[in-house]
């Protein structure tokens, strides 16, 4: 993209053009109240599925003494996958100065925060006694990879917010200025938000030295929060978990999942709100291009982690690859496997595969192997522990998700999605301030939107 | 150790006084005590000892420190039973041996292991397998309980510290702090772990019972049981529940500190060294560096044929290993 900076007054008018399409998606628009309804209904199914739960005990979900930690747990492990994306995209190519993310920096941290918080949720389903929660902060002992996950998972959703409102800062200062006809709360939110931004030098300084520093910071925690939760499985002495590799095929797994969530959620903002002119063909090239990379890395560990066992077949292990590759799990891991990651590497090496409608085709398909990738590294293991399953009922040597169960994976899905209608329906969906910047709006241009007093 | 095993079975056959019979009576209400006492060492000099009759016609001598333990009107209070629960008994250094010739899968194990902890059918603290290691041995059976193992990879990775280990080496789980994660689940190589996954088997009174760690009763919906090496057995100097029910003398359980272990069976006690050593004592899986406290003599020389549901050999089913080439 080039870096000619526009004339004052061409660079008002970009600059006005920007806000009136970022701005009209906070008023009321077409659609909105009908998704609400439905998140809204959701919830409440979801509610009462929890309810079902917490009254009679996690015996209504379908897990048993041998698998026993079921989707909830592959639900957690896809939340912190795609929460990930955040980091990837804020942090890696931001770092890089790379310049297409700006428009697409802030959709990927809304991601970030809002699956990062609902990931901590979705551990508390799955407990036994929720009501002792504290427990973990009573008692809690260093040595337990539940307490590092607890950990890591708290500062990632704390740096993926501060990621999401530092950057906020400049625009929230712009909406205080130029927003009217909206409930004083909300302006109220701005108001807190711009942090009295008027653009002098001190202050951008502090803004990008805030940023980078946090941009540093979220890559290690972000490596750590994956890891971590790669190791509750590789910790463990069980066949299909017992791998050294889990860490990293854990991390690059995540990305895969993360960049197609983000293709869909851009195909999502520039059809609804209307943003064909930001994300464009060209946004979609490149984070196609972005998935095509993070797919191949993600297949190269996949090889490892089952090549190499494959080659030995221990006896452990040559059973969790025949019931993975012939198996009762089979069709599934086939189907993942072609439909979530190899298909779609090879489509996407064509130019016209990398277009807004097909690539979000291609990403629902990601996303959903992606889903089906954490059951099958999740349940398969726990069928086939080192001693034999006997003299138990026919129920604990399967594994099917109930009905109750289905609502109680669902629920989590809804509470993320509800966290992002609202940032994405308070808030401008790219930052005002950056996209001005990197389309040739000077910064003296910018800095007017600040001084303005609201007419 | 020795001597007073002797000691009891010399008392076998006394009679004993009324008073005595009715004081024994009431204080253990059932006759589960047989000649378990034979483990209850380490505090005979400090106390005096009292002979009991238990309802099945044995004697046991027991200390009167114990005796008042068992006749107290007013049980321990929580406090007093989670802080000695995770102390453990002093001095001691608890293993098991299961002789694996001669086991006939009676499952007497198994059936009074439940009705001690209040668990349902399919809730094993101790399982009884069969096994086959390879196409060509033969299957036996394998009672497998808890390996209350010196390295115990549950307790590594309990986040609340709910499951841990004693210095007497058992391995207990508290329901009163564990949060039903399931890590420990996941962490167990030998499948000892099981979870109160609906309302647990409430037997008439247990709503009222205070929890006792080293029983784990009344059980806990959303928490965690396992076998527990019968610790509240063990504190009054009764062999566990499993080695005691057993009718074909599997089990033998004892101090290693003393190297001596009783059969839970004959009641007879020998060196818990030589025992291993004359058998080929081995352990499960022992390259997962667990260092299980429980150990198995192997399944030669059976005093039964393997048979099971008609069957003399496992089917896939049983042992999918055998199928997978």
């Amino acid at each position: 993209m080039s870096k000619v900076t526009l004339s004052h007054e061409e660079g008002k008018q970009v600059l006005n053009k920007l806000k009136e399409d970022l701005f009209r998606p906070l008023k009321n628009h077409k659609g909105f109240q009908l998704w609400a309804l439905f998140l809204a209904l959701m919830l409440m199914l979801f509610a009462y599925a929890y309810f079902i739960q917490l009254r009679d005990g996690l015996g209504v979900t379908a897990m048993r003494d041998y698998v026993s930690w079921g989707a909830y747990i592959a639900n957690f492990v896809f939340f912190i996958a795609v929460a990930l994306i955040g980091m990837l995209i804020s942090a890696v190519l931001g770092l890089l100065n790379i310049e297409w993310i700006k428009p697409i920096s802030r959709i990927a941290e809304i991601i970030a925060v809002s699956m990062a918080a609902v990931a901590g949720l979705v551990i508390v389903f799955d407990m036994g006694r929720p009501d002792r929660l504290h427990h973990v902060f009573l008692y809690g002992r260093f040595q337990s990879p539940i307490f590092w996950d607890v950990t890591v998972v708290t500062t990632y959703t704390a740096i993926s917010a501060l990621l999401l409102l530092i950057p906020m800062i400049p625009d929230a200062a712009i909406m205080k200025n130029s927003l009217t006809g909206l409930p004083k709360w909300q302006m109220k939110i701005y108001e807190l938000l711009s942090l009295n931004f008027k653009g002098t030098k001190e202050q951008y300084q502090l803004l990008h030295k805030g940023m980078r520093i946090l941009l540093i910071t979220i890559i290690p925690v972000a490596f750590a929060i994956h890891t971590v939760t790669s190791w509750l499985f590789a910790s463990s002495l069980r066949y299909g978990w017992d791998s050294s590799v889990f860490g990293p095929y854990f991390v690059s797994g995540a990305f895969v999942a993360g960049s197609a969530a983000v293709i869909i959620a851009m195909y999502f903002f520039r059809k609804n709100y209307g943003l064909k002119d930001y994300l464009t063909d060209f946004h979609f090239d490149k984070m196609n291009r972005l998935l095509v990379l993070t797919s191949l890395v993600y297949l190269y560990f996949n090889i490892n982690e089952f090549l190499v066992p494959g080659y030995k077949m221990k006896t452990g292990d040559a059973i969790h690859l025949a019931q993975l590759f012939t198996g009762h799990f089979g069709i599934m891991f086939w189907l993942v496997q072609i439909f979530g990651l190899i298909l779609p590497i090879l489509l996407l090496l064509f130019k016209e595969m990398r277009k807004p409608l097909p690539s979000m085709l291609i990403a629902i398909f990601v996303l959903l192997g992606a889903w089906f990738k954490r059951y099958l590294i999740v349940i398969p293991t726990q069928l086939h522990p080192h001693l034999p399953i006997q003299n138990v009922p026919e129920e604990f040597t399967t594994y099917i998700p109930t009905g109750v169960e289905i609502f109680v994976i669902l629920g989590p899905m809804i509470l993320a999605l509800i966290i992002g209608t609202i940032l994405a329906k308070i808030f401008p969906i790219m930052p005002i301030w950056e996209v001005a910047e990197s389309k040739g709006v000077s910064i003296e241009t910018i800095n007017k939107e600040f001084e303005s007093e609201k007419k | 150790m020795s001597q007073d095993t002797h000691q009891n079975e010399l008392n076998e056959n006394t009679p004993n006084s009324r008073r005595d019979f009715l004081r024994v009576g009431l204080a253990l209400g059932l006759g589960a005590a047989a000649g378990g006492a034979a483990i209850l060492t380490g505090y005979k000099e400090e106390t005096a000892k009292t002979k009991m009759f238990t309802n099945d016609g044995h004697t046991v001598a027991l200390n009167e420190e114990h005796l008042n333990e068992l006749q107290q009107d007013e049980p321990l209070s929580l406090n007093e039973l989670q802080r000695r629960g995770r102390n453990g008994i002093k001095g001691k250094r608890w293993v098991m041996v299961i002789d694996l010739s001669k086991c006939r899968n009676a499952r007497q194990c198994m059936s009074a292991c439940q009705a001690a902890h209040h668990l349902k059918p399919e809730q094993h603290h101790i399982n009884v397998y069969r096994m086959q290691d390879s196409e060509n041995t033969a299957p036996y059976f394998q009672p497998k309980p808890c390996m209350h193992c010196d390295n115990p990879p549950c307790t590594k990775v309990c986040p609340v510290d709910a499951t841990f280990k004693r210095e007497d080496g058992i391995v207990l789980i508290d329901n009163e702090r564990c949060i039903g994660c399931r890590i420990c689940v996941a962490a167990c190589p030998y499948s000892a772990r099981v979870f109160n996954w609906s309302e647990p088997k409430k037997i008439d009174g247990d709503d009222e019972k205070v929890y006792d760690v080293e029983l784990n009763v009344p059980q806990k919906k959303g928490t965690i049981t396992k076998c527990l090496f019968s610790a509240d057995r063990l504190r009054i100097g009764l062999l566990p529940y499993c080695a005691s029910a057993c009718p074909n003398g599997v089990y033998w359980f004892g101090d290693e500190n003393e190297d001596a272990v009783t059969n839970g069976t004959s009641k007879e006690t020998i060196r818990f060294t030589e025992l291993l050593r004359d058998n080929a004592g081995y352990t499960l899986m022992p390259e997962l560096g667990t260092k299980p406290r429980v150990y198995y003599l192997p399944a030669k020389n059976r005093l039964f044929p393997f048979e099971f549901n008609g069957k003399t050999n496992l089917d896939e089913e049983d042992a999918p290993h055998l199928f997978h080439s």
